[in-house]
């Protein structure tokens, strides 16, 4: 292992290593506690100068009461919880099928597809603006939830779909084969064989699409710009909470925390399936 | 059969979009005129008629990148001034540039600057690779803020560097009176370091994985032979951790030209006119709030090939690992 384990060390060694990771994580979560602290505060301490590493006298949940009665910016919460349910359904399920014919049958142009699926994910964003828009446009579905939700159905699964197919290459090809001369059909082998074996990845997955498109800003601003019935909790802390609340930094600093709360609180709760998803792939070449 | 769904789906609003922006990119457009698909006007046809609507869009041929690239000739000459006379122990002012120069440049100072955090990643790796609980529980608070929006922590940031904020002493001291981003030549540099927030974390976590698959033996052996500390580090854990360091190397890459949300909330391109500002953002706001859908989708095109370097180095690797397997 590297470094030694601490176990191994002299006590002297291990009281400075304590005390330099405490203080590390104090300076790193700084902003943060700055923030919390700041969200607790009255408007005319933080306008009187208290905007600093200070108690906050008296201590007050105005900021959090006046965000949280905002009805537009929870509105916004509900709907990221609207369309993060069948964005994750859509792109898992997409991508398991996908996943399984990319790694489990061999035909001409498979590693294109992959590429493609791969390639796709890392594109910017901005390159899609202006046809995607377009296209929400045409359908009319501009400016609400459908819009978002066909977005990022679409793009997550390009992402479920790399990791899918990684994780179902590794599954072992003798239990398609026997089930194959047992002359289960291919629809059968899927359902009985593929999906049970890959529960942990769609774990992983969910917890980290849930995330990623919680997360989404971009896309908000540009489908969704003007309708609290459709846009994502981000952007409703950028264009409601800030449009309405601008300088009173107490109601922004709860609206930040409120904002940051769900995927906080579903890492600390799924923090294993959360990091086996990241970091697939971070350790073979 | 089981692939189609899929392919198509993310073909049509995926690669398809791609192909699309490539074709606006040579017209002039505003995004609200429109025609009927077979040619006519709008206004021509009868009141009960229906056509299909389709953009009214003018073919311009090069005309958008030639207005992108118009002032880069002027505005290198300018800045190799600058630096020429800089490099004398002179003291120039930095030249007026364009907007799209401003751009580029932000550009590559993110792609300088925002990989830094691969090795603050790494230190902090090897500071908490470690197995006792407290430390376990210290790594998820190391980690946790990647899971935040990066809008909160723009808002978070924004806050931290108020004039009359938390750092207020520090910007006395110094004489920053407008903080770091309300000041035109720091603005970037204040966004990057928030960048680093969420990037540090995703790194650490990739470098604690990569450390746990490191062979013992190896380990073991190279300390038999006398390596100790950094020399063990850069001898035997560094090369052994090349692909967690692939990752964090493209994905920081590839996040540093995707920067919006960090630029957007916190200075919105400004203090005045671009001077923080990334393509990025640069083509959200010249395509929907000057409603230049043309000029925007030059400038989408022109982040895209950038990108593609990075895309394309990635896709290789991953397909020549697959034909090795």
């Amino acid at each position: 292992m590297f470094p030694t384990p601490i176990q191994n060390w002299n006590s002297r060694s291990k009281f400075i290593y304590f005390t330099l990771v405490m203080f590390t994580l104090v300076a790193w979560l700084l902003p943060l506690v700055i923030i919390t602290l700041a969200s607790f505060m009255t408007a005319d301490q933080l306008n009187s100068g208290g905007r600093g590493l200070n108690l906050p006298s008296p201590l007050s949940i105005d900021g959090w009461i006046t965000a949280i009665n905002n009805e537009d910016f929870r509105k916004s919460f509900l709907n990221s919880f609207i369309i993060v349910t069948p964005v994750v359904i859509i792109s898992i399920g997409l991508a398991t099928m996908a996943g399984f014919a990319l790694s489990k049958y061999k035909f001409r142009g498979q590693l294109l597809i992959f590429a493609i699926f791969i390639g796709g994910n890392f594109v910017p964003f901005q390159i899609l603006m202006v046809p995607v828009l377009r296209l929400t446009q045409d359908l009319g579905i501009y400016n609400t939830k459908w819009a978002l939700i066909m977005f990022h159905g679409a793009f997550q699964t390009g992402f479920c779909v790399f990791f899918m197919r990684n994780f179902i290459a590794q599954l072992p090809n003798e239990l398609i084969e026997a089930a194959r001369v047992e002359g289960a059909s291919e629809w059968q082998i899927f359902y009985r064989i593929i999906i049970p074996l890959v529960k942990p990845a769609i774990a992983a997955l969910s917890v980290l699409i849930f995330t990623f498109v919680w997360n989404d800003f971009f896309w908000s601003l540009v489908l969704t710009p003007a309708s609290p019935d459709g846009m994502l909790a981000p952007a409703g802390l950028s264009n409601i909470i800030r449009g309405r609340f601008y300088n009173a930094w107490n109601v922004m600093a709860a609206g930040s925390l409120l904002v940051a709360l769900p995927p906080v609180a579903m890492f600390f709760v799924l923090q294993k399936q959360f990091i086996a998803g990241l970091t697939l792939g971070a350790n073979k070449g | 059969m089981f692939l189609l769904p899929a392919m198509v789906y993310f073909f049509i609003l995926v690669i398809y979009p791609i192909f699309g922006s490539f074709w606006v990119s040579f017209h002039a457009w505003n995004g609200t005129t429109f025609q009927c698909s077979d040619g006519r006007s709008l206004k021509d046809l009868g009141a009960e008629e229906i056509c299909r609507r389709i953009p009214k869009m003018t073919w311009v041929g090069l005309e958008n990148y030639e207005r992108f690239f118009e002032k880069s000739p002027r505005d290198l000459e300018r800045l190799k001034d600058f630096w020429m006379s800089w490099l004398k122990g002179e003291a120039p002012r930095f030249p007026r540039l364009s907007v799209e120069t401003k751009v580029l440049l932000n550009n590559i100072i993110w792609l300088a600057l925002f990989p830094l955090s691969i090795p603050m990643g790494l230190a902090f790796a090897l500071l908490l690779n470690q197995s006792p609980t407290w430390v376990r529980l210290t790594k998820s608070l190391f980690f946790f803020p990647f899971v935040l929006s990066p809008a909160v922590i723009g808002f978070v940031f924004q806050y931290f560097y108020d004039p009359n904020g938390p750092l207020e002493g520090i910007y006395n001291y110094l004489g920053w009176g407008s903080g770091i981003i309300g000041d035109q030549s720091k603005a970037t540099y204040g966004i990057i370091v928030a960048g680093w927030y969420p990037q540090v974390a995703y790194c650490m976590i990739i470098y604690l994985a990569g450390l746990t698959a490191i062979e013992p033996e190896q380990v073991e052996a190279a300390r038999l032979d006398g390596a100790k500390g950094f020399t063990l580090l850069y001898k035997i854990i560094l090369p052994q951790l090349w692909p967690a360091t692939f990752i964090a190397l493209v994905v920081t890459m590839i996040g540093a030209l995707r920067s919006f949300d960090l630029v957007q909330v916190m200075t919105g391109g400004g203090p005045g006119r671009g001077s923080s500002d990334v393509l990025a953002r640069y083509m959200y706001q010249k395509t929907l709030f000057d409603q230049d859908y043309g000029y925007g989708a030059t400038l989408a095109v022109i982040l895209f090939l950038i990108m593609l370097v990075f895309i394309s180095i990635f896709i290789k690797q991953i397909i020549s690992r697959e034909s090795g397997r």
